[in-house]
């Protein structure tokens, strides 16, 4: 119970971040992407430089997740899925101006057209679990 | 004489920096650095609290094994995710709504990008990001977080194909 009380608090911040910040906007990254406006750049490195400090060094002082029984690993890997996914993320991004993140908090803020963006996510996924998926169980990876 | 600097050169030092900061960021930065701040600050919470790791694109694959018997979405990591990757999904939509209340606009947010680019560019951003196990979230802040290699090279990949995406469609003339 408390670790879901702790999640949704955890996607808040996520959320009010996102908003914060201007991601929620297609036309805020789509000027990222055409090279009017870096602000992305900072976005990236203001969640990075947290999540590092939490990656890398919270585990070496508490052996344990306040609630859990071990942290999980990202398990990102070397091989050509990572890449020809990334460049078709990459083609997609660019059309709309929109990833995963901001179409979900897009709706907090009263945006319906992140409606058209979560079905095109959705369908996305079904397509790539049913025509793409890797049937090895040791292919997991963290998205 | 030698060791007179040119005359021009105090202000080219005062102000080149912000001239470039404001091509740069023209509606300012403060609210970007600001606003990834926090973004990291719910990820970091979520990794200390529970351990896990808040990459986005994954909650649109949990999801369908609610719905489909299809085996590749009722593998036990979407079945065993499922749950809390939509909490946390709810969690992005109440801390927008908090930012919207508190400092938003009156109206609600649109877009002037169209209907069938919103879908289109999500079908194709969604089956890639599940083919490449991430996204600008699993990839960019959760996997460059963790010092993974392929991440940064999965963010490096996607960012290519993005300019030159964006900027073709512009050249076409679409707008935004």
């Amino acid at each position: 119970m408390s670790a879901a009380i702790f999640t949704v608090i955890a996607g808040a911040l996520f959320g009010f971040g996102l908003a914060l910040s201007g991601m929620i906007r297609p036309e805020v990254v789509l000027a990222f992407l055409q090279w009017q406006d870096f602000g992305l750049m900072l976005v990236m490195a203001g969640g990075l430089a947290l999540t590092l400090v939490a990656y890398q060094l919270v585990p070496r002082w508490r052996r344990t997740p306040l609630l859990s029984a071990a942290y999980e690993a990202h398990t990102a890997r070397m091989q050509r899925d990572t890449f020809v996914g990334s460049a078709l993320f990459g083609v997609g991004w660019g059309v709309s101006g929109v990833c995963p993140g901001p179409a979900i908090a897009g709706l907090g803020a009263g945006n319906l057209d992140m409606l058209w963006s979560l079905a095109g996510l959705a369908a996305g996924a079904w397509l790539q679990g049913v025509f793409a998926a890797p049937t090895g169980e040791g292919d997991w990876q963290e998205g | 004489m030698l060791s007179a600097p040119p005359a021009h050169r105090p202000d080219v030092r005062r102000f080149r920096f912000p001239i470039m900061l404001s091509s740069l960021f023209p509606l300012g930065w403060a609210h970007y650095l600001a606003g990834g701040l926090v973004i990291g600050a719910g990820v970091a919470l979520l990794y200390v609290a529970t351990g896990r790791l808040a990459g986005m694109s994954s909650v649109f694959s949990s999801s369908w094994s609610f719905v489909s018997a299809r085996a590749a979405f009722q593998q036990p990591r979407w079945r065993e995710s499922r749950a809390w990757r939509l909490q946390l999904a709810l969690g992005l939509v109440i801390g927008a709504a908090l930012w919207w209340l508190t400092l938003g606009p009156a109206q609600p947010l649109t877009t002037a990008v169209p209907a069938w680019r919103l879908a289109l560019g999500g079908l194709v951003a969604g089956f890639g990001a599940r083919l490449a196990g991430g996204c600008t979230s699993g990839h960019g802040i959760c996997g460059i977080g963790s010092l993974k290699l392929p991440s940064l090279l999965a963010v490096l990949t996607f960012m290519a194909t993005g300019f030159i995406t964006a900027q073709g469609l512009a050249m076409l003339g679409a707008a935004p």
